[in-house]
Formats: C-alpha cells, structure tokens, sequence
C-alpha cells in the first residue's frame, strides 16, 4: 500500500502536469472573480469564503478523473483489482494520494488568494483549517465518481454531475465557517459538522468506490 | 407463493398486464375527482385566497418526488441483494416520473410563491433540498444512458442511488441549518395525526395525493414492461445477429 502511495504521488508529480494543473486553476478563478462582481473590497470580503470553497471545489474535479482513468487504461487497474490488496484499500490510498497532491496544495495556496479577495483577517486561521479537515472529503467523494465513470466514453462530463451535488454538504459547512468566522461569530459548531462528514466520508466512501469499480471492471 | 415469484419477467408480465388498466383508471378517476373537487368546490382560503388551490398538485407531487427515490433505493436494493432485472428495470424506469414530480412540485411552488412570498424563488433550505433531488434524479438518469452494458448501468446506478439517498439527507439536513426558511412546515404530519388543515381542504388534498400515488404505480408498471419489451427485443435482434 505505501508503494502504491509512493507511485501514485511519483505519477501526479512528474507526468502530465495534473500536479500544478488544479492550482493554476484556482489562481485563475480568484482572479477572474473581482473582474466579474468588481473591486469593491467590502463585496469582495463577504464573497470571499464562498468563493475560495467553491474554487478549491471545482479545482479538486478538474483532476478527479485522473485517480483511475489512466489506470484503467494500461490495465494497472485490473492488475490491482486482482491483487491481495483488498480494493477498498487501494481506492483509500488513491484518495490520499489525490487528496496530497490536490487538497493539500490547495490548503496552503487558500490564505494567498484569500488575501487577493479581501477576506477579513480574522478568518485566515479557520479558512486553513476548514480547508484542512474538509478537502480529504472532496478526494474521497471524488474517487467514488471516479470509480462510478471508470471506463465510460463520455466520463469526463458525467463525472461533474454526478459528484458535485454530491459536494453540497460539505461545501456548506465548509463555507459557513468562514463566513461565522468573518462575522466574528463562533466558528466551531460547522466546524464539528465538517469534521464529522470528513470522517464519514473517510469511513464509508472506499465501499462504494470499490462496489462501483468491481461493477465497472467486470462490464468492461 | 412468495413476492419473489413476480421476480420473474414472464409472470411480472402477466400481473403487471392485469393491473395496469385497474391502476390507470383507479388513478384518473382519484386524479379527476380530488382535483376537480380541490378547484371548485372548495372555499377560498381567508389569507391566500384562490391561489391556496395550487395545493392540489403541489403536496401530492412534492410526496411523489420523495417517494420515487425511496421505491428507487428499494429496488436497487432488491437488484444489489438478489439480482432481480425486473427489479432493476422498475428503478429505471421510476426514474424519470420522479424527476418530473419533483419539477412539477418546483414549478407550483414557484408560481404559489410569486403571490405570496413576493419571489418566484428563495434560497429556503425545502426548495433547495428539492433542487438538489432534481440534480440527483439528473444524474441517475444520465448514468443510465452513458454505460452500455445493461448489467454493469444496473449495478452502477443502483450504487449511486444508495449513495445519492445518503447525500440527499445530509444535503437536506445541511441546508436547514445553512439558511432560514420562508416555506411553512407541513401541514399534514403523517408521523403525529395534528392536521393544521381544515377538512374542506383536507378530503379533497387527500383524495389528489392517494391518486398521485395510484397515478405513479400506473406509470411505473408500464413503463417497466416497455423497458422489460425492450430488453427482449434487445436478445431477439442478437439472437437474429447470431444465426444470419
């Protein structure tokens, strides 16, 4: 499992260039926004926590489907399918690899463009860390759609549907302690929701990756 | 004798045949009777006047919306456990009724919030979480149509929907807590019997959502046996392909 950790990350880092890809993108939508709604920094203060949540959102689908996809291509995947590896694990560490090479980035990227946006000072700290526990939620929901359009012609646009209403809860929590946290107002009680669907997700998601990659693998 | 025996497209086919003018006309009948009785002889409400008889298909077609995906996550649930392609097929074919439902009862609320809220929309957590079911039945459907093996779209939709049934909730429950809401509580609680409805109103509601439902088992039935003609017609054509 940590070889498959270790060749996940290799592959991220240095092929294709999926790494910088979903950072750059973030970048771009932060700075697309003020264009769109204007400079006012008042407007752009209480835009920024939704802003930032939903940019690192759509940055973390832009590369979701490369957690199987090419795998699925060469074959790896049905060699790690019938390995001794139960496949729950290997959809876990794919998510932790995406999440480290993803969420991670997009963590420590968050404060900079909050900064571009205006975001109130006192919300830095909780931005991080609802960033920090709420982004691994996004790689595992993620690879569970991964997993669903593995294989599928058009996977790529389906991908979007079927995972972003799927990113609804988290996103709310995960804006709404921003928000509080901007407001002044206790951060902590979204922040203990956030937390709680991180771990559910962790705990749950892999067995419905792996029930959708069997089906997925068997059909094809 | 046991449920399962309908398992079995031949004798499904053979029920499903026998029920389905029963519960087209039992759903008309209910349908023509509830709605007609709620449009027109029906006081108007002292507070919302006449619009209050957007009623009649808002409830009903808001329960439906729900109840579609449950009867969905049923069956996909039956298909994951026995491996029933009827089963699969009835959650198929449910699919695109409850997406309408849930577009019907989007559209009267729209049209019934315009004169009473003063806004066609809000973002309150009941109209969201509908949207985001409208977004969920979306996907399910799309899911269907992009896998070409029937077996892998009925294993793969059936885990979706579970997942989606799990997300649904939660998306429900965040949205009660993300925002306040404008739309009142419901005025028929199943679980306590304390009605804030009047019985004027109440008989013929009751009526237009018992069709609504009998409407839906109607539909379901024969849309599934299209889809069970399809798939025969599906393994004669290969045969066909076979020997010529």
């Amino acid at each position: 499992m940590k070889a498959l950790l270790l060749r996940d990350l290799r592959l991220a880092i240095r092929a294709g260039g999926g790494f910088g890809l979903g950072l750059a993108f973030f970048l771009i939508l932060a700075t697309l926004i003020p264009f769109g709604v204007g400079p006012q920094p008042d407007v752009l203060a209480s835009i920024a926590p939704g802003v930032l949540w939903v940019g690192a959102l759509l940055s973390c689908l832009l590369s979701l489907e490369r957690i199987f996809a090419l795998d699925f291509e060469d074959g790896a995947l049905d060699l790690m399918a019938s390995s001794p590896l139960p496949l729950e694990g290997i959809v876990a560490v794919k998510s932790l690899a995406h999440w480290l090479t993803t969420g991670l980035p997009l963590v420590v990227a968050a404060p900079l463009l909050g900064l571009m946006l205006n975001l109130p000072s006192q919300s830095y700290g909780w931005l991080l860390m609802s960033l920090l526990i709420g982004t691994p939620a996004l790689s595992v929901i993620g690879a569970f759609g991964a997993a669903i359009t593995v294989g599928l012609k058009r996977g790529g646009l389906l991908i979007s549907l079927l995972v972003l209403p799927l990113y609804v809860p988290t996103l709310i929590f995960g804006a709404d302690v921003v928000r509080r946290a901007g407001q002044g107002l206790d951060a902590s009680v979204p922040a203990f929701m956030l937390a709680g669907l991180t771990l559910g997700a962790v705990a749950i998601m892999p067995f419905a990756s792996a029930a959708a990659l069997r089906a997925g693998l068997k059909g094809s | 004798m046991s449920l399962w025996e309908y398992a079995n497209p031949r004798k499904f086919m053979a029920l499903s045949g026998k029920l389905l003018p029963w519960t087209a006309v039992g759903a008309a009948l209910l349908c023509c009777v509830g709605l007609i009785w709620g449009f027109f002889f029906t006081p108007d409400d002292f507070r919302m006047g006449s619009t209050v008889k957007i009623i009649y298909i808002h409830v009903p077609s808001a329960m439906m919306a729900i109840n579609v995906w449950v009867m969905m996550l049923v069956t996909s649930l039956i298909w994951l456990i026995r491996r029933h392609h009827v089963s699969a097929l009835a959650a198929k074919a449910a699919a695109p009724i409850g997406m309408v439902m849930t577009l019907v009862a989007l559209a009267t609320g729209a049209i019934w919030g315009n004169p009473m809220w003063g806004t066609y929309w809000a973002w309150d957590p009941r109209l969201t979480s509908f949207l985001i079911l409208f977004l969920f039945y979306l996907g399910y459907m799309a899911l269907w149509e992009a896998v070409e093996d029937k077996d892998t779209a009925a294993d793969l939709t059936s885990v979706m929907c579970l997942v989606g049934s799990v997300f649904a909730l939660l998306s429900r429950y965040a949205t009660r807590f993300w925002n306040q809401g404008l739309h009142q509580g419901t005025s028929v609680p199943v679980a306590t019997g304390e009605r804030t409805v009047d019985d004027v109103f109440f008989i013929p509601l009751a009526i237009s959502m018992v069709g609504f439902a009998v409407l839906f088992v109607a539909l379901v039935l024969l849309r599934t046996r299209t889809e069970v003609r399809a798939r025969r017609l599906a393994v004669l054509n290969a045969r066909e392909r076979m020997s010529a």
